[in-house]
């Protein structure tokens, strides 16, 4: 009888078994559906790729759209250049919302501080279509607010036209992408800053050190290893920069030559001019660097802090 | 600080402060002045306003919300959001009580494969390929169907979940409860608070997002208002020239490409805003289990 009922707890244990797996494996085909399979795609980058024919009926061209990188070298190199210029200025950039985050640590009206803060993040949630109209209409030359603002210091003649301007789109860029992220970021220092033992702070007083002491000697270590994991991120992300969508809305005919960058480089060979094998190889080759990068930059971090960044 | 500041102390915070309000104030104005331009008389507002709206008038929105494509297009980022949302949170949260399940074999395994998701990336062309060949290419599916799952909220719906009491789901199993009960009636009504924040932040990237929109639905009734506000700063949209006679001939008011750029402007950040406070209060925990995770 004991025997028998046993027999029957198993069963139903192993039926149960296979029903989770089941559902699970549900999920896991539908992942691997929208996650994995397009990376079979590609294949296209070896193709002369027509599109609205089956797969299995295209020609196959070898590394010719690969040569084709190098043989149109002279374009792609200013993309190049476009891409890591941007990147790099990003990088450099990348202890502005550091200090932001200590200067708000540091006031005195913690209500204030608070409010700053949620302020300073808003911008963080609202997309680059919306950045680039609310920039745009600020920065227009003729009725935007900063030339209205302008004129009452220079006279009724002065425009400027900030987004048009070749010799400081990178930096409106830079600027555009601070104005976007600063606040959040410093929302994650912040957070890194309430995880610091809150007795170091209370030794350093007694041991008479100041402010700018303390925020040197405790807080700085304190978040230096969230500096590094997000500036890690930052060097594997170096071929993407802020992306497709911060570039291509800000792009006119005026600053294009500036930011023009790799995943804009890649719509508009792709689906623009509809050579997709070479938009493929392309996309493919950034994936594969940046990939090569994230690997280094977990190297680095292995070799210098002891400590992987996954 | 019960000790008196230093003069050098006292110059710092005041600066500081100073900064800090500028900071604040600068992160807000774009958004009030396009605000202040919306409701302002459109020819008054053309020759140039900074701080307060020159005649106030609702000219302009009564223009675009009479405008069938910017309906349409509001109708269709809102039905993204609202379906798209709650399948990201009803998918990702029953895979993270599935991956809680000590029942589950392979459970390591499956759980790395998702996770690896999170760092892949085929780029564009490879991806628009695939969603073509899935019959996606102009369906309203697109928005709401390769987001279902997201690595990432899986693994803060899961960190959640871990920490409830087990004897809970084991008292339930014992009355007999199956899978789906379970989830339904025991674990999902625990989980609220991280479905409450993952179901936000969920909603404010379907809100935002207009690239997949952009590169495979053309069907003009499928257009997001992202990427119609876009277009109306892209190209004198022709549309605002038919406004312009229609408004003139309703009334003296008249509308200007700009003015009716930035009411659409402020349609389309209004529901940021208006969530914008329920996001705060989950987005400090969210943003530090991710950067527990990440």
């Amino acid at each position: 009888m004991n025997l028998f009922r046993k027999q029957a707890g198993t069963s139903t244990f192993k039926r149960k078994k296979i029903k989770i797996l089941a559902i699970t494996m549900v999920f896991i085909v539908f992942i691997f559906a929208f996650s994995y399979v397009p990376l079979l795609g590609w294949i296209i980058a070896f193709l002369d790729y027509k599109p609205g024919i089956s797969m299995f009926s295209q020609k196959f061209v070898g590394l010719d759209n690969f040569k084709l990188i190098f043989s149109s070298w002279r374009d792609f190199k200013t993309i190049l250049l476009n891409t890591l210029a941007l990147s790099g200025i990003n990088l450099l950039a990348m202890p502005v919302p550091l200090i932001f985050a200590i200067l708000l640590s540091q006031m005195r009206s913690k209500r204030l501080s608070k409010m700053v803060q949620i302020v300073s993040s808003l911008p963080n949630y609202i997309s680059y279509v919306l950045l680039y109209t609310v920039f745009f209409c600020l920065l227009a030359p003729s009725d935007g607010a900063v030339n209205v603002i302008l004129r009452q210091f220079f006279g009724p003649e002065f425009t400027s036209n900030l987004l048009a301007d070749k010799n400081i789109a990178w930096t409106m860029q830079l600027f555009i992408g601070l104005f976007k992220t600063m606040g959040y970021s410093a929302i994650m220092y912040i957070a890194a800053m309430s995880g610091i033992d809150q007795e170091l702070y209370d030794a350093a007083d007694v041991d008479g050190a100041g402010r700018f002491a303390k925020v040197i000697h405790i807080t700085l270590p304190g978040i230096s290893s969230t500096f590094f994991v997000l500036f890690l991120l930052a060097i594997a992300n170096m071929l993407s920069g802020a992306g497709f969508e911060q570039y291509y809305v800000f792009q006119n005919p005026m600053v294009m030559s500036k930011i023009e960058v790799l995943d804009t480089y890649i719509y508009k060979i792709g689906l623009q001019q509809n050579n997709f094998g070479f938009a493929t190889s392309t996309g493919m080759l950034k994936s594969l660097l940046s990939i090569g990068l994230l690997m280094g930059a977990n190297k680095l971090s292995k070799i210098i802090r002891g400590e992987s960044i996954f | 600080m019960r000790y008196k500041r230093k003069p050098s102390q006292i110059a710092f915070d005041t600066i500081n402060t100073i900064f800090m309000v500028v900071v604040g104030i600068a992160c807000l104005y774009p958004f009030y002045y396009i605000f202040i331009y919306s409701v302002s008389d459109p020819l008054e507002a053309a020759k140039g306003i900074a701080f307060l709206p020159k005649n106030p008038t609702l000219a302009n929105y009564i223009m675009i919300f009479q405008d069938s494509n910017i309906i349409n297009s509001f109708f269709v980022s809102a039905a993204r959001t609202v379906l798209g949302a709650s399948i990201t949170v009803l998918c990702s949260a029953f895979l993270a009580y599935l991956f809680t399940n000590p029942l589950l074999p392979m459970r390591k395994g499956l759980y790395k494969f998702v996770i690896i998701t999170m760092y892949l990336s085929s780029g564009l062309i490879p991806w628009y390929v695939t969603m073509s060949a899935y019959g996606l290419k102009n369906k309203f599916l697109l928005y709401i169907v390769p987001s279902a799952v997201n690595a990432f909220f899986m693994i803060l719906i899961k960190t959640y979940m871990e920490s409830l009491p087990a004897a809970l789901s084991e008292s339930a199993e014992l009355d007999g409860a199956g899978i789906f009960a379970l989830f339904f009636r025991v674990i999902l009504p625990l989980c609220l608070p991280v479905i409450a924040a993952v179901a936000v932040f969920a909603a404010v990237g379907q809100w935002n997002s207009w690239s997949d929109n952009f590169f495979l639905v053309k069907t003009p009734e499928l257009k997001t208002l992202q990427l119609t506000l876009y277009e109306y700063f892209q190209s004198a949209a022709p549309s605002v020239e038919n406004m312009r006679d229609a408004a003139a001939s309703m009334s003296k008011r008249t509308v200007t490409l700009s003015s009716i750029r930035m009411s659409i402007a402020v349609v389309t950040v209004i529901p940021i805003f208006a969530v914008y406070p329920f996001m705060m209060r989950f987005f400090v925990k969210g943003i530090m289990l991710g950067a527990v995770k990440g």
